[in-house]
């Protein structure tokens, strides 16, 4: 399995959870993880060369619905617990123009 | 403590009032709850006018459901229109969802009276409700110690009397470990057999709601009530709701139970003395007992450290500022996202969220993520193994009994172990339920768990019922 973790792996893992974790955090965090991760070793010792693997519980598969008309949520009640809104759309601060 | 089926059946045939039977629970609530904090939200008024609403019902002449007049508390985890829902999370606090979980409206349908949302780990989870954003619950029964968790809230409302039932949710035995902590029945059905629409995603492949009760009838009752197909979950199971209560009187004679040879370490003596007196009763009542082996599931931890925050760390990017909950605002879109959810999750969410997603990013996903769903596997063969010869299997719920607050919240793995007997099934996607077995340690209340193959809850229940009868 993987080497131990650093905290620069971390810091980069938290960028893409979207979580602007604090320097304190991103270190105890790290310590952390490679506490877990060094247990999750455990399983190195498996073959699982020839393991399917599962994905989910109960094998149901493509469940569509029919496509008919139906209530749906109400529009004002929704827009109502946004942060903040618009026109009846949500509204975001700027997309463009700043660093990802 | 009042049962659920006495008290529907009073209800229903005029000789108890709803009104009254809510009162009770208010005024129980009123004494102690300021100590235990079971509630995230208490729904006094709307809870008398629904008890109104049934009185005037059964006066009327009304035909009236299963539950009529029965104050039944929710998971704050639940969705419920109108009435705030947070998970116990900062980033939700405030919210009111536009509409009801399928487990709410067929309460509501069946004339339960919703009494509050109660206490959990944020986002559920957890194992002892220390990780809520609104301080802890107390268990009951020594207010020193934890309640267990995540659903810790629910099974402490049914212990203290708050609620005749109560609903929650169970991902990795949060349902079954606070029932056992507390001293209640809680039962976690097969994958699928509840609708999981309208309750908030943790583990959408492991997640599922079940009932807390005082008794196996009561919690036989509520699970009839909320199982069936529900088109508006995907994984929900096309069949109809299983009959529960009518095998109750069944008993065990010549069922095959099975004891778990290779159980995991690190199982308390108070705790494995009462499974084994429940092996003696369940063998006394015509049970045989077979010994069998699992052996993977001494890497369920790993399995479901890794899948779990896997698929949370995916179900919890929708808690980004835009559409619902909380938001910090920032000049830029992404700096807006971080920063919500830098000040809205706590620290073990954080930590969920980081460990899932670095288990799924580039690279690592093969090492970790990808073998944790072999191992799953692996799990699942073993069970199917053991169920050609046993009908169900009996466990401990939880290495321990109720541990006191703060002594396992710096390492997050001592608290993980806390359940490494019930992870297995929901790796598994099977039923197990716990049913309190007499008491161990400092006099605390011990569970145990009787588990079943998919779509086993029949067999899980006559068990159960037994284990009841003995105890």
């Amino acid at each position: 399995m993987a080497e131990k973790i650093s905290q620069e792996t971390v810091v980069k893992v938290s960028r893409l959870a979207r979580l602007s974790l604090t320097s304190d955090e991103a270190e105890k965090m790290t310590s952390q993880l490679a506490g877990m991760l060094e247990h999750f070793r455990d399983i190195d010792a498996l073959d699982l060369a020839d393991v399917e693997p599962m994905t989910q519980p109960y094998p149901l598969k493509n469940v569509l619905r029919k496509d008919v008309e139906a209530p749906s949520l109400d529009r004002q009640e929704v827009l109502g617990q946004a942060p903040a809104t618009e026109s009846g759309r949500f509204r975001v601060p700027p997309t463009i123009g700043f660093d990802v | 403590m009042q049962k659920l089926v006495e008290i529907a059946s009073g209800v229903s045939n005029g000789s108890l009032s709803a009104s009254a039977v809510v009162e009770q629970h208010l005024a129980r609530i009123d004494v102690r709850e300021s100590e235990i904090h079971a509630f995230n939200l208490v729904t006094a008024d709307q809870a008398r006018l629904d008890a109104a609403k049934v009185d005037a019902d059964v006066k009327s002449g009304k035909k009236v459901g299963a539950l009529a007049g029965v104050p039944i508390a929710v998971k704050d985890n639940m969705c419920t229109r109108g009435v705030e829902t947070t998970c116990s999370s900062k980033i939700l606090q405030g919210w009111k969802p536009p509409y009801d979980a399928t487990v709410v409206t067929k309460l509501r349908a069946a004339g339960a009276i919703i009494i509050g949302k109660t206490n959990l780990d944020e986002f559920a989870m957890g194992s002892s409700t220390e990780n809520s954003a609104f301080g802890p619950t107390k268990n009951p029964h020594d207010i020193s110690r934890v309640p267990g968790g995540s659903s810790g809230g629910s099974a402490a409302a049914v212990a203290a009397g708050f609620a005749a039932a109560s609903l929650g949710s169970d991902t990795g035995g949060s349902i079954r470990q606070p029932a056992a902590l507390c001293g209640v029945v809680g039962v976690k059905p097969t994958y699928g057999v509840v609708s999981r629409y309208g309750l908030v995603a943790f583990a959408s492949s492991l997640d599922q709601i079940g009932p807390f009760t005082c008794d196996v009838r009561d919690a036989a009752t509520l699970l009839e009530v909320i199982s069936g197909h529900d088109p508006l979950d995907s994984t929900s199971i096309p069949q109809p709701a299983p009959s529960l209560v009518s095998v109750l009187e069944h008993g065990v004679a010549g069922m095959r139970i099975g004891r778990v040879t290779d159980l995991p370490e690190g199982c308390e003596a108070d705790v494995l003395e009462r499974l084994e007196s429940a092996f003696d009763a369940l063998r006394s009542a015509g049970a045989t007992i077979v010994d069998i082996k699992l052996p993977s599931i001494q890497y369920c931890l790993t399995a479901y450290y890794l899948i779990a925050p896997a698929e949370a760390s995916s179900n919890l990017a929708r808690y980004d500022g835009v559409r619902y909950g909380n938001r910090v605002d920032a000049a830029d879109l992404n700096s807006m996202y971080a920063a919500t959810r830098e000040a809205g999750f706590g620290e073990e969410v954080k930590r969920r969220i980081m460990l899932g997603t670095y288990a799924l990013s580039a690279g690592y996903y093969d090492a970790y993520y990808g073998k944790a769903l072999k191992v799953r596997r692996l799990i699942s063969d073993d069970f199917a193994r053991a169920y050609q010869s046993v009908d169900t299997i009996l466990t401990p719920t939880s290495p321990s009994v109720a541990f006191e607050f703060g002594s396992k919240t710096d390492n997050p793995l001592a608290m993980y172990l806390c359940d490494v007997f019930t992870i297995p099934t929901n790796l598994a996607g099977h039923p197990a339920m716990s049913v309190p077995f007499g008491t161990g340690a400092h006099s605390m209340p011990v569970g145990v768990q009787v588990l079943a193959p998919t779509l086993g809850e029949q067999a899980m229940f006559k068990v159960a019922a037994e284990l009841e009868r003995a105890s």
